[in-house]
């Protein structure tokens, strides 16, 4: 069980220093002349006007509520796909319910108006 | 690899036990992986390139090199040697990591494939989860990056890209779904066996057009990739970005790019599987060979017609795309997998692992039975759908057609002007 990550944790290791290694060489190769007019945000020739961190539309937010529910019922669903030659027919019934009942959740949110995008 | 494994440990070398063998076997294995993946970045924006041009009738790369070939390295070179620009008011610890962790995540997803039979890095059993998981953490990778650029362009991107790699991840979480559902199993390798009779494709084409839907969009590129639309966001979430990070995002994309193909050929195309031959049973070099060389043969195509798709179609609209995805894929995933769990379920053979369960009613039919039923199904679902999706274009249109202008409605069953 344990030994099937040991290539993920091999793998993972020598990924971890491929960035590292890229950003070192790239280091030692390249100029390093910062001045003030260099470092200013880049909005199309323009001084920012603003800030930017601000407080940004909501419909993202509700949009990523909703995936939390989906993302989650797959978390149920994973086990119940791997489980489904074992299980005794009947109980494909309640897994069904369990997903219309999203489905539900789903048209509810729809009625709602919170899939619309304005 | 068990054959390499068992060989290094014939040779009786000194402290060479089957355990050292196995780790020396292992991180020879994840090193080559680890640089394949990237240097296959080197073939891949060459051909990218080369493939544009010729759909929009130019020449492309043609002075690097001969047929423009070494393209990639001059890129490379300038990617190195470039100054690395960080903007003044950027959070730097953050901005800095964000480049990494995008080649990380697209990486590290290479670990469960696999290439040839018998040459899987690991047997995971959960290696579907696997996926998702890290390839969710690109998606925290362009949020860092997004934000941590203090600029509004990046922030813009980041937010339109987090929205669509949400909407997508839902449909292609289920189509995963529903491979493990006919696989009976999370394991890649187990998926990859499991298609040898036949491709998943061919008995569930309707999935594979969603995964690799979704797959593209989570992949950002076009027609989906508004997530760095130059018209509209400059560059999206890397506008701040020069020299070498740009590089990493640029390798975190094309291994992403790459890694779906792999994905699609894995999961839909039978891996390393070729058509009536049983390549597992073939001698050691010979069917491991094979076996890759298929594998290869079926990720370039992918490759080839994510890299049509970007030459073909127009971006989508963000509002068109969240549509497309939450109003359409899901909730045709959801009816899919309900239908997909009740035919598989069906023609069960019963359990497998000695708890006494009754075989499904179909049983009978066996595997051809089972691919049949799938198809049907599928191609019942596909065809509900589009008459569905026409009637209601159909309503909107005549909606439209009356808001605009008074003029009475087309009669259903027209064809529209």
């Amino acid at each position: 069980m344990l030994q099937d990550f040991e290539f993920v944790g091999l793998l993972g290791a020598i990924t971890f220093t491929i960035p590292i290694v890229t950003l070192l060489i790239a280091w030692f190769l390249r100029p390093k002349k910062p001045n003030p007019a260099k470092q200013e945000t880049y909005e199309s020739g323009m001084q920012t006007i603003g800030d930017t961190w601000v407080r940004f539309k909501v419909q993202y937010y509700i949009y990523a509520l909703i995936f939390v529910v989906f993302d989650i019922e797959a978390v149920f669903l994973f086990p119940f796909a791997v489980a489904l030659n074992q299980l005794p027919l009947y109980t494909l019934m309640w897994v069904i319910i369990f997903i219309l009942l999203l489905f539900d959740g789903l048209l509810y949110a729809w009625r709602k108006g919170a899939l619309h995008w304005s | 690899m068990q054959v390499i494994i068992d060989f290094l440990v014939s040779l009786n070398i000194p402290y060479v036990t089957e355990g050292v063998a196995r780790f020396i076997v292992l991180l020879v294995f994840a090193g080559v992986v680890a640089v394949a993946a990237p240097a296959g970045l080197i073939i891949l924006t060459w051909l990218e390139r080369k493939i544009i041009a010729r759909i929009q009738d130019r020449l492309g790369p043609n002075r690097a090199g001969p047929f423009g070939w070494l393209q990639a390295f001059a890129d490379m070179i300038k990617m190195f040697t470039k100054e690395d620009i960080t903007p003044a008011n950027a959070d730097r610890a953050s901005y800095n990591i964000a480049p990494g962790l995008a080649v990380f995540s697209s990486i590290m997803v290479f670990a469960v494939i696999p290439f040839a039979p018998g040459f899987a890095g690991t047997y995971m059993n959960v290696g579907l989860l696997y996926i998702i998981a890290i390839g969710g953490l690109g998606s925290i990778a362009i949020l860092m990056a997004g934000w941590s650029s203090n600029n509004k362009y990046s922030l813009l991107g980041a937010f339109r890209a987090v929205a669509m790699l949400l909407t997508y991840e839902v449909p292609m979480v289920m189509a995963l779904v529903i491979v493990a559902i006919a696989t009976g199993s999370m394991s890649l390798v187990a998926v990859t066996e499991a298609q040898g009779s036949m491709w998943y494709v061919v008995s569930m084409p309707l999935v594979f057009l969603i995964f690799f839907l979704s797959g593209v969009a989570e992949v950002g590129r076009s027609p989906f990739d508004l997530i760095e639309a130059e018209s509209e966001i400059i560059a999206g979430f890397h506008t701040e970005y020069s020299g070498i990070k740009f590089g990493l995002f640029m390798i975190a994309e094309y291994v992403h790019m790459f890694a779906l193909s792999f994905f699609a050929a894995v999961l839909f195309f039978g891996g390393w599987q070729i058509p009536f031959i049983n390549v597992a049973t073939l001698p050691f070099p010979i069917g491991s060979i094979l076996g890759f060389l298929s594998l290869i043969v079926k990720v370039f195509f992918f490759v080839f017609v994510m890299m049509w798709l970007r030459g073909t179609l127009p971006r989508f609209r963000i509002d068109q795309l969240l549509d497309f995805g939450w109003k359409f894929l899901v909730p045709l995933t959801l009816v899919l997998l309900i239908a997909s769990a009740f035919v598989v379920r069906l023609f069960s053979p019963g359990s497998s692992t000695g708890i006494p369960v009754a075989p499904g009613p179909l049983s009978g039919l066996g595997t051809a039975g089972e691919i049949i039923a799938l198809l049907i199904t599928n191609l019942v679902i596909a065809v509900l759908t589009m008459v569905m999706v026409a009637s209601a274009a159909r309503r909107s249109r005549n909606q439209a057609l009356r808001a605009v202008s008074g003029v009475e409605p087309m009669p259903a069953g027209q064809p529209g002007k």
